[in-house]
């Protein structure tokens, strides 16, 4: 039975995807849209995305201080491990998880509620597709400004190091510097942009999914985004798992 | 001139409509009236293409809409306009960029024309001072105003309206049904009104259906309703104490 209804929903999701990709009515209402989008998505998550990975940065460096360093380990091995957990998954799995719970409880209460207030009805009498009108600004907008915030993110997490090694004395900028220089591959960056751009359509469009068909009155809009969370969550990771194995290899 | 016939709905094994014909003229407002749980707003909604009838026909001027794909059906959406119970506004608009919605989508009006078309619609009903609020600033009387001036923008062949009373005192509700009689008749439009207050029914109703159990149970006019013998419609209609007053003064003439 949870198979089935597995296969249903992701048959719903799949129909649905259909009418978000089709041309916009018109292009100029599109972008005002999408622009907004990036502002309301993109723009407004940059102070969690610093406050996060800034921290996060300062707890890695001092965890790996802690555990990995020894008399026979080299001293960059920190700064090195540091930026290899930033770049690899930090900064774009999870952080990605942390946006899920943000953007994506926003979306589907968003469109959640415009559904049960029947503003999507409205826009369907209209002759709107609104499928198309309300998600895909969303999906691009997102697709287009998660590789900043994978940017910004990487270097809060690097200043984060910085500081708990200049502040707390555990250890010098200058080894943090060579541990981060060490061996720097620029295809690590490439991977994590790449899998984070995957996971802001998982966001976006899962969570859209479930805003659109929301039926009912308020607990329902907040069941639906309990449930996008969650799914969201769980196929970032799935997705994460894929990719990390096709990128890496 | 919308025609309907045959109509035919059910969900899972609960008959909703069953058999419904009707003929709704230009410049007339036509009433649907009936208890809650009648399947007015069943039979709207299949009428505006919302549900599909599970059998019947929905003509506007000549093209079924049942048997029409989603392209077409989007097409001659753009000929309706509609008033939603709630109104049912952008809540991420102001109320001129709600009226000037239908336009940025559908015209090809520069964008000063659009908003003195918009003006124009929100002035129609007297809004105009309100154009700047965001649509939660509004009273319920006057989101259902915004609601029709978007509705009018496009200049629709068909209007349709889902209980527009609903929640609103008398004197508000005389207004609002005052002025969809008005730009029914200004506009000569297709007025399909989906209401159970009986202020409407003797105020505007130059057409009206009455659904009982999912059944077209008598179809007259606000004339007509006040002299009928059909036993379920007086049920009906004497649950309003003001009609119960209206016939009996109506008797001793």
């Amino acid at each position: 039975m949870i198979l089935v209804d597995s296969i249903k929903t992701f048959g719903e999701y799949i129909l649905l995807m259909k009418r978000v990709f089709s041309i916009p009515e018109k292009w100029r209402v599109f972008f005002r849209q999408m622009l907004q989008e990036m502002y309301q998505l993109g723009v407004n998550s940059i102070p969690i995305v610093l406050l996060i990975s800034f921290f996060i940065g300062a707890v890695i460096c001092i965890q790996l201080k802690l555990n990995i360093e020894s008399p026979w380990m080299p001293k960059m091995v920190v700064g090195y491990s540091t930026r290899e957990i930033l770049i690899l998954e930090f900064s774009s799995s999870i952080m990605c998880l942390i946006l899920a719970g943000k953007v994506g409880s926003n979306i589907t209460s968003e469109i959640g509620t415009m559904r049960v207030t029947q503003q999507i009805d409205a826009l369907e009498i209209m002759g709107v597709n609104s499928a198309s009108f309300l998600i895909l600004p969303k999906v691009s907008a997102l697709m287009a400004m998660i590789p900043m915030l994978v940017i910004f993110s990487i270097a809060a997490g690097t200043a984060g190091a910085f500081a708990i090694g200049k502040f707390t004395g555990i250890m010098t900028p200058e080894d943090l510097m060579v541990g981060l220089q060490y061996e720097f591959q620029q295809w690590y960056i490439w991977c994590s942009v790449i899998k984070s751009v995957a996971f802001a359509f998982i966001i976006t469009s899962v969570s859209s999914f479930y805003g659109y068909r929301v039926s009912g009155g308020s607990l329902e809009v907040g069941k639906a985004s309990t449930n996008a969370v969650v799914s969201c969550s769980a196929l970032i990771l799935f997705a994460d798992m894929i990719l990390t194995q096709l990128l890496m290899q | 001139m919308i025609e309907i016939s045959s109509i035919y709905k059910k969900f899972d094994n609960q008959v909703v409509l069953n058999d419904i014909s009707a003929l709704f003229d230009n410049g007339k407002t036509n009433l649907i009236i009936g208890k809650s749980g009648a399947g007015k707003t069943v039979l709207l909604k299949c009428i505006v293409g919302l549900l599909n009838p599970d059998n019947g026909k929905v003509i506007y001027d000549g093209r079924d809409i049942i048997s029409f794909n989603k392209k077409e059906r989007m097409l001659l959406r753009r000929e309706i306009g509609m008033l939603f119970q709630n109104a049912a506004l952008f809540d991420s608009m102001s109320v001129l960029e709600n009226v000037m919605f239908p336009l940025d989508m559908f015209s090809t009006m520069t964008y000063k024309e659009r908003v003195k078309r918009a003006q124009f619609c929100l002035d129609r009903v007297n809004l105009l001072e309100a154009q700047d609020k965001s649509p939660d600033e509004l009273s319920g009387g006057m989101q259902k105003r915004a609601a029709i001036a978007r509705a009018i923008a496009l200049e629709p062949r068909y209007l349709f309206c889902d209980e527009p009373n609903s929640g609103l005192d008398p004197q508000t509700s005389l207004r609002i049904d005052e002025l969809i009689h008005d730009i029914t008749k200004e506009y000569n439009i297709t007025t399909v009104v989906n209401t159970h207050d009986m202020n409407s029914v003797m105020g505007i109703g130059d057409h009206i259906l009455f659904l009982a159990d999912g059944k077209l149970s008598w179809e007259g006019n606000k004339n007509e309703i006040l002299h009928t013998d059909n036993e379920t419609l007086n049920s009906f209609l004497f649950s309003s104490d003001l009609v119960r007053k209206v016939k009996e003064m109506g008797m001793r003439k």
